[in-house]
């Protein structure tokens, strides 16, 4: 019998995920830990080049939101230059950005969770999947895939290419807005909210048959981060650092995003490349400083979201917390981000109206006037921070990227600790246990890989671990 | 002016005795390629890409500095040769950090085109993967060591046409590098004279506009035989585009 825990090969780069699942004396879950076992570099390997780059080189980072990595890296780069990007640049951001939202959060509920939620957690594996769910329903299926293809489009449109176009710039954007592209996208619109209306009744269908999931898969109290707008709505691209606690108080109070570092700390961890950050007034200890960002957080700690449909819909959302507390339970992600594709898609019809939208104006020059720029941003999964460091011309000395998944990495811990705590009970790992612990970490929505994903089924390996350290049970799949 | 006549690819042909081959062998509408030859530039035959076959010589000639002669037979192109320029490509690819997908001549380089049509897939040496810096300490301009392949039509340009003798290389061997005046800041050159031409001759992102993202440099070569013309011949009719700077305001 094995002894210790060893990462093993078969767990290659890119997406790829270990859990250990610790027992007591009582064969009962004493810990368990999610472990990424990936390692990218690219704080590192980017010093040396110049912050105009980064946008094209951190968009590389992740095929499913390189927009994202562009809007925080063009605005890190709009700090050093320290300009005010052109209005309409703004706007197209903006655009490009909700197109993001749209595209991610459809992939992450039609291609990845509705097998389990519409097929069933622990049904069979080899259909449980976006093939499965065709060959089922393909109504439904094919909802999933248009409306990802609308904000991939979108995406497309502004960009050129829908995978890592390089359009986002220190200073604004590279191309300005054709008035019959705009025409294009007011186009697609009408059934892209069709199908997200339509989405919103299935979630809601869902709720019944899941009601122990929505109990146990990461139910529990945390911090909350996410941008909000001056004014405390619903953000994706600018404004205020807010987070809240379980409890619905404000802990920390609208903090301009460049100064994360006076409440962002980041811990490490032997047994996981990925970091973990936490609140730090709160530290480490016993999970105090432990926040979730992402969908689920966003709508926790805005006061509004600032579209009608979707502010309806946040009406019914606050409902799940406790007499008016946030919601903590992680399973309502999937709620969170069908809301967040509505309002999306509300703000994309109203900015296709702005007179503006099509100006030529889109771009901003300047030289070095900042050593230091940080941009944040609103990706699909959570707040996005970049972070550059440069000399006087512009040559990187440091970059601190600070990502989603990342932040969730504490809250993902003890999600998948509570699962394995409500069905791991001394017996052995079946399939469908296995999928429940994915199903946890899927909520998050985690982007630890892009192509796995496609098709429903996540590389993982999970060790059940006695308590003198010796393997009880092991199953892997990649 | 005599006239020579030659065989090119099992073909005669006619020359002007002084003539290069290369010059020739275009002529006759055969493609060759070329990195480090420029039209207006003298000849450096560095890059090694138009070697040819020339009946009697034991070794392959570079065209580009090989005179044409009075019954010479040429192949330009043979199993061999196309083996000899794959590989001299890849050592092209493997002594610096070409990383295409994110360079600002991303579509629009020389290097990258040459390699495409060659067939260049894959690079079957050990990268060198050097640790080069990038100088941006010109206002205008950027030098990025990681994609310079040393063809030197900008220490040409810079000397023969502009007349500055700004830029020159140093070192030997793969420690070859492109200095300006005497390997300092480019920000800080007290010859430059800040024409840009070396930027818009480098087949390469190696010399860049700052500012410029992915993909977004496109180079203009026509200012050259504009200035030739002018200077040999003062015809002075410039119908070409002036060169292109993404970062200014536009629409396409």
């Amino acid at each position: 019998m094995t002894q210790t825990v060893i990462i093993d090969p078969v767990t290659r780069i890119e997406g790829h995920a270990k859990i250990s699942i610790y027992l007591d004396d009582n064969g009962q879950v004493n810990d368990a830990r999610f472990h990424v076992t990936e390692f990218r570099g690219f704080e590192k390997f980017c010093e040396g080049r110049s912050f105009w780059e980064m946008p094209g080189i951190t968009a590389r980072v992740c095929g499913i939101c390189p927009v994202s990595h562009l809007m925080a890296s063009a605005k890190a780069g709009d700090a050093i230059l320290g300009v005010r990007i052109p209005p309409t640049a703004e706007k197209l951001r903006r655009l490009m950005n909700w197109g993001q939202i749209v595209q991610s959060h459809a992939l992450s509920f039609f291609h990845l969770s509705s097998p389990d939620l519409l097929l069933g957690m622990e049904s069979d594996p080899t259909t449980r999947n976006i093939m499965g769910l065709i060959a089922k329903y393909p109504d439904i299926a094919r909802n999933g895939i248009r409306l990802r293809q609308f904000g991939q489009e979108v995406i497309r449109i502004l960009g050129g290419r829908s995978i890592h176009p390089a359009w986002t710039v220190p200073g604004g954007v590279r191309r300005p807005l054709a008035a019959e592209d705009r025409d294009q996208i007011k186009r697609m619109l009408p059934e892209a909210l069709d199908i997200i209306e339509l989405a919103l009744d299935l979630l809601k269908d869902a709720f019944d048959d899941n009601s122990t999931e929505i109990e146990t898969y990461g139910n529990f109290p945390s911090l909350f981060m996410g941008l909000v707008t001056p004014e405390g709505g619903l953000e994706h691209y600018n404004g205020l650092l807010r987070i809240m606690d379980a409890e619905g108080h404000l802990v920390q109070e609208d903090l301009p995003p460049e100064r994360f570092r006076e409440v962002i700390g980041e811990a490490v961890e032997p047994w996981s490349y990925l970091k973990f950050p936490y609140y730090k007034p709160f530290g480490l200890e016993d999970g105090r400083g432990m926040y979730r960002v992402g969908p689920l957080a966003r709508l926790n700690v805005c006061d509004f979201a600032g579209t009608p449909l979707a502010d309806r819909e946040l009406r019914q959302f606050r409902r799940l917390g406790e007499r008016g507390k946030p919601v903590t339970g992680s399973f309502h992600y999937h709620y969170a981000r069908l809301i967040e594709i509505l309002f999306a898609l509300e703000k994309i019809e109203e900015v296709l109206d702005d007179p503006n939208l099509t100006d030529d104006h889109v771009r901003s020059n300047a030289s070095v006037n900042e050593l230091i720029g940080v941009g944040v941003s609103e990706a699909p999964r959570g707040t996005l921070f970049h972070e550059y460091h440069v000399n006087e011309d512009g040559i990187l000395q440091q970059v601190n990227l600070i990502i989603a998944t990342g932040q969730n990495n504490l809250a993902m811990n003890q999600t998948v600790k509570q699962i394995a705590q409500a069905y791991v009970n001394g017996g052995g790992l079946s399939e469908g246990i296995l999928n429940r612990i994915e199903h946890g970490i899927r909520v998050f929505d985690p982007c630890l890989s892009c192509s796995t994903h496609a098709v429903g089924h996540m590389p993982l390996h999970v060790q059940l671990i006695g308590p003198s350290g010796d393997l009880v049970d092991e199953r892997l799949r990649d | 002016m005599s006239v020579v006549t030659l065989t090119i690819n099992d073909e005669l042909a006619s020359a002007n005795s002084g003539q290069s081959l290369l010059e020739v062998i275009r002529e006759h509408g055969i493609y060759i390629p070329t990195l480090c030859h420029m039209d207006g530039l003298s000849e450096r035959g560095g890059c090694r890409m138009c070697l040819v076959e020339v009946q009697g010589m034991r070794t392959l000639q570079a065209a580009c500095v090989t005179e044409v002669a009075e019954g010479m037979v040429v192949t330009t192109h043979s199993e061999r040769l196309r083996k000899y320029r794959r590989m001299t490509l890849e050592l092209i690819f493997a002594e610096r950090n070409h990383v295409c997908a994110v360079c600002v001549m991303n579509g629009h380089c020389e290097l990258q085109a040459v390699a495409a049509i060659e067939g260049m897939d894959h690079v079957r040496f050990d990268y060198l993967h050097p640790d080069l810096s990038m100088d941006i300490s010109h206002p205008r301009f950027g030098l990025d060591h990681n994609r310079c392949i040393l063809c030197t039509r900008c220490v040409r340009v810079c000397d023969e046409v502009e007349g500055a003798h700004t830029k020159d290389v140093m070192g030997r061997g793969i420690n070859c590098r492109i200095v300006n005046d005497l390997n300092q800041a480019w920000g800080s050159s007290q010859s430059c004279t800040s024409c840009g031409k070396c930027v818009q001759v480098c087949p390469t992102g190696a010399l860049f506009h700052k500012g410029v993202s992915v993909a977004e440099m496109v180079k203009r070569h026509d200012f050259l035989s504009w200035i030739t013309l002018g200077r040999e011949k003062n015809e002075w009719n410039y119908t070409g585009q002036p060169p292109y700077y993404a970062t200014e305001r536009r629409k396409e």
